[in-house]
């Protein structure tokens, strides 16, 4: 139908790079270096085609190689041990790594960033990163059930933070709502770091039996190669249009990078489709197109599979037939999809295509060549070992030395006066843009579409119910500090999995898994490569301890404006499964007369605190972390949730037991009397530590007064402490510490609720 | 009264999704004569008096900072046009 239009181009032929072996292609403007360029030529053996060109350097950039992060995320896999790996199906490597929950049943789940495309395009970047995500959970042959978001944002007052506010919360919003996907959690944390670099991390979470399991790989030579879903269009090309050479059509739409704009109704059916076809069994390999579109599908199943395909690249369907064979590779045009299909199941895979209304095209099929061949009208534009395009990329040992700067920072803890109007203090916490409400952007999100959902922002963590029978489910909770980690990147990213992991038990769930997404400046700064490497080794090692595995994630470098990078923030994600989620625990105080109990230990640590924050102070070290004390705490949390000791429970963390007292008042808008007195006796603190300290390893808890004796008991044999410090009071409707203030709810809630709508609203 | 119109249209290369649900409709009503739709918008500038060339130049300025997404969208046209529609 195109084939008119395309006859305009000059073809790089193999056989034409071959021939003029001194033709200079411009390499450097695509993002190769020089010591990579060379390689390339040594592996092909002579100079790549354009659009050979088109394909390393799209596959060997840091996005897609993780050449700079892969020698430290081994660790990842070097550290699990077999019992981590006992309830794990499918590992890192593959689009998304899946967990068994038990009954047949396997969830995958994984998150992603999609920073850089939201700064520039805030409602698409942030939509097509939902989309994305998506697709990876779709393609391991699961039915994506709910999203996430960690976003992060610079100053809440700076001018550009409400352009992208807006168009990032209704672009999650846009994209995730119309695919009818619960939105079930994540953070929002504003910080003058990430003015430049927003932080747009996308978490999708997805439900399969263990046989539905799907891999991207292309076997069996003569399996035919489908390319379905969206046409492919000029999205998302960046360097590819500097391969000017290959066009000779001066009439071609402007060059600029163009952003993807994606259509969330052509994904929804795209999802139906693709479950179709999994359940008729007639997909041998599939594999999402996301970074690097055509380029990487190809080149992943290829060398996945048994080393081989060939593809016609004119089959490809266009939505703009002006688009050159290099263009074409490096599209990300979204809402595609790559599948192998044997001969034999060709008509049927055709039927359920028709059936959805989605276009196909077959481009090829799997070869037992080792070689990617890829042909222009039938004449050979690639032909190379496509394991040298996928997975034997550069891998850098990038140097990196602690940064001298933070001996210094270190050194300086926090040492402000400590205020004694407390109320203020708390009134002043709960309003801050980090600690209030968030429900300006969660309320622009649907968060119990498919009635699976059975908590989600405000508590602890997102739980959905997998199993409508027997209430099987997983809880979801993600976290990062980075101003921990910015403190002392090891410990900030074992932090961060604590916290998460402290989430999902208060939710009542074991965890299990974990996936990560590792958000830093440039790796060609020494100081900020071994912030990552810290990060990395941080979070292997607390995996380890923890015995919960690294699933998969993904690594986003280079956030940094004008040569100041952003915190280092790894955005910790951990699942954790409910035999019942019906036995959920809910975040909040209900009952009057139930038991507040504190678990765990208070010390003065206010370094890198969202108090210190408040008084624009960051230095000194993140709170102390006890692994052990973490795992007790959890199966406590877990236990009082199984055997119904406590009735509601919320974990400690950034605001300290300010915020977590706040929060559990705002939740279903019941109070209570605390006493601190004895809290600061026991742990030699005065009330305003007890209050705002963020030590680790604590939650607050609600027992029915028919539970505490079995409650105490059960912490004593644990050897884990644990204090009474109050009781809930449905008749003031206020917070009340006894001997420092009487807050009342709504006075509370106003401050907290207010923030939010005045910046944004 | 004068009416400055502003058409914006999303730039070739970017996906129109309206456009291709729009191009997915018309066979359904039996119409077949159309190999693609695209789908902008118009705006319409009212000005109480003469439209001088700063004005037009005001409704340049709107036309791309505030009427349009200049990073997925075009300004096609910026014109004045008479009360009769011409």
């Amino acid at each position: 139908m195109t084939a008119e239009t395309t006859r305009t181009f000059n073809i790089d032929t193999v056989a034409n790079a071959e021939a003029t072996p001194g033709h200079a292609l411009p390499w450097a403007e695509l993002g190769l270096k020089d010591n990579e360029y060379q390689r390339v030529e040594e592996i092909l053996g002579r100079r790549p085609t354009g659009a050979e060109l088109a394909m390393y350097s799209v596959m060997w950039s840091e996005h897609c190689s993780y050449k700079s992060s892969k020698v430290h995320l081994r660790q990842f896999g070097e550290k699990v041990t077999d019992a981590m790996k006992e309830h794990l199906l499918v590992g890192i490597g593959e689009n998304a790594g899946v967990v068994d929950i038990g009954d047949g049943w396997a969830v995958t789940f994984k998150v992603e960033s999609h920073n850089h495309p939201s700064f520039v395009e805030p409602y698409q970047g942030a939509a097509t990163g939902v989309g994305g995500i998506v697709r990876d959970i779709i393609s391991m042959g699961a039915r994506p059930v709910a999203v996430m978001d960690p976003l992060r944002f610079g100053a809440i007052d700076h001018p550009d933070t409400a352009r992208l506010v807006h168009g990032i919360v209704a672009g999650i919003g846009g994209y995730g709502n119309s695919l009818g996907l619960p939105n079930i959690g994540g953070e929002v944390v504003f910080d003058s770091v990430y003015q430049g670099n927003p932080l747009v991390n996308a978490l999708a979470v997805g439900v399969l039996r263990h046989e539905d399991i799907r891999l991207a790989n292309a076997s069996g030579a003569g399996n035919r190669v489908v390319l379905f879903g969206a046409r492919t269009g000029g999205d998302g090309i960046g360097g590819a249009s500097v391969l000017a050479s290959e066009s000779f059509d001066s009439s071609k739409p402007s060059k600029r990078p163009a952003v993807q704009v994606g259509d969330p109704f052509a994904e929804k059916v795209l999802i139906e489709c693709c479950l179709e076809l999994f359940k008729a069994s007639v997909v041998e390999g599939i594999q999402d197109l996301g970074a690097a579109g055509i380029s990487c599908a190809t080149s992943e199943l290829a060398s996945n599979g048994d080393g081989g395909m060939h593809v016609e690249l004119t089959n490809v369907l266009l939505r703009d037939p002006s688009l050159t064979p290099g263009e074409i590779l490096m599209s990300e045009s979204q809402e595609r999809m790559m599948a192998v299909v044997t001969p034999g199941n060709v008509a049927d895979f055709e039927a359920i295509m028709d059936k959805w209304a989605v276009e196909y095209s077959w481009l090829g099929e799997v070869t037992d060549t080792g070689r990617l061949v890829i042909e222009w009208d039938g004449e050979k534009i690639v032909d190379v070992d496509p394991r040298t395009v996928a997975h034997e990329g550069p891998v850098y040992e990038r140097p990196y030395h602690r940064p001298e700067w933070l001996d210094r920072v270190q050194a300086d803890g926090f040492a402000a006066d400590r205020p004694t109007d407390l109320r203020a203090a708390v009134l002043e916490l709960m309003a801050s843009p980090n600690m209030c409400s968030k429900d300006w952007v969660t309320d622009q999100y649907d968060r119990y579409v498919q009635g699976n959902t059975a908590l989600a922002m405000p508590d602890d963590a997102g739980v959905v119910r997998v199993d409508e029978e027997t209430g099987l489910g997983v809880a979801i909770s993600t976290d990062a500090n980075g101003r921990y980690s910015y403190l002392n990147p090891y410990e900030g990213a074992r932090l961060a999995l604590a916290e998460a992991y402290r989430n999902v038990a208060t939710s009542g769930a074991e965890p299990l898994a974990v996936t990560d997404c590792l958000n830093f400046g440039s790796p060609e700064d020494p100081e900020v490569m071994w912030q990552f490497a810290e990060t990395v080794r941080g979070l292997a090692d607390a995996c380890q301890e923890l015995g919960v595995p690294v699933t998969g994630g993904n690594v986003s470098l280079y956030n940094q404006t004008g040569g100041i990078a952003i915190h280092p923030t790894p955005v910790v994600g951990v699942l954790g499964v409910f035999d019942d989620v019906a036995r959920r625990t809910p975040s909040g105080w209900r009952e009057d007369g139930q038991a507040v109990y504190l678990l765990g230990t208070t010390a003065d640590e206010l370094d890198g605190s969202e108090w210190a924050n408040l008084r624009g102070h960051l230095g000194g070290q993140p709170p102390a972390l006890d692994l052990a004390a973490e795992k007790t705490l959890a199966a406590i949390l877990v236990n009082c949730s199984r055997d119904g000791m406590i009735d509601g429970a919320h974990d400690l963390s950034e605001g300290g037991l300010a915020a977590g007292l706040s929060e559990m008042a705002l939740r279903f808008g019941v109070g209570a009397r605390i006493g601190l007195d004895e809290l600061c006796e026991r742990d030699g603190i005065d009330a305003f530590t007890a209050l705002f300290s963020e030590s680790q390893a604590r939650a607050v808890v609600a027992v029915p007064r028919s539970e505490e004796v079995r409650f105490n008991d059960m912490c004593t044999a644990r050897n884990f402490p644990t204090i009474r410090i109050g009781v809930v009071d449905t008749e003031n409707r206020a917070l009340d510490v006894q001997g420092y203030f009487n807050l009342p709810i709504d006075q509370l809630r106003e401050a907290h609720e207010g923030t939010l709508p005045k910046h944004f609203g | 009264m004068p009416r400055i119109v502003v058409d914006v249209m999303p730039k070739p290369e970017i996906l129109d999704p309206q456009g291709k649900a729009i191009a997915g409709a018309l066979p359904r009503i039996g119409l077949t004569g159309f190999a693609g739709v695209r789908q902008g918008k118009r705006f319409e500038l009212t000005v109480d008096g003469e439209v001088t060339g700063e004005i037009l130049e005001q409704a340049r300025h709107a036309a791309t900072t505030l009427l349009s997404n200049p990073v997925i969208e075009d300004v096609t046209r910026v014109e004045v046009i008479e009360e009769d529609g011409q």
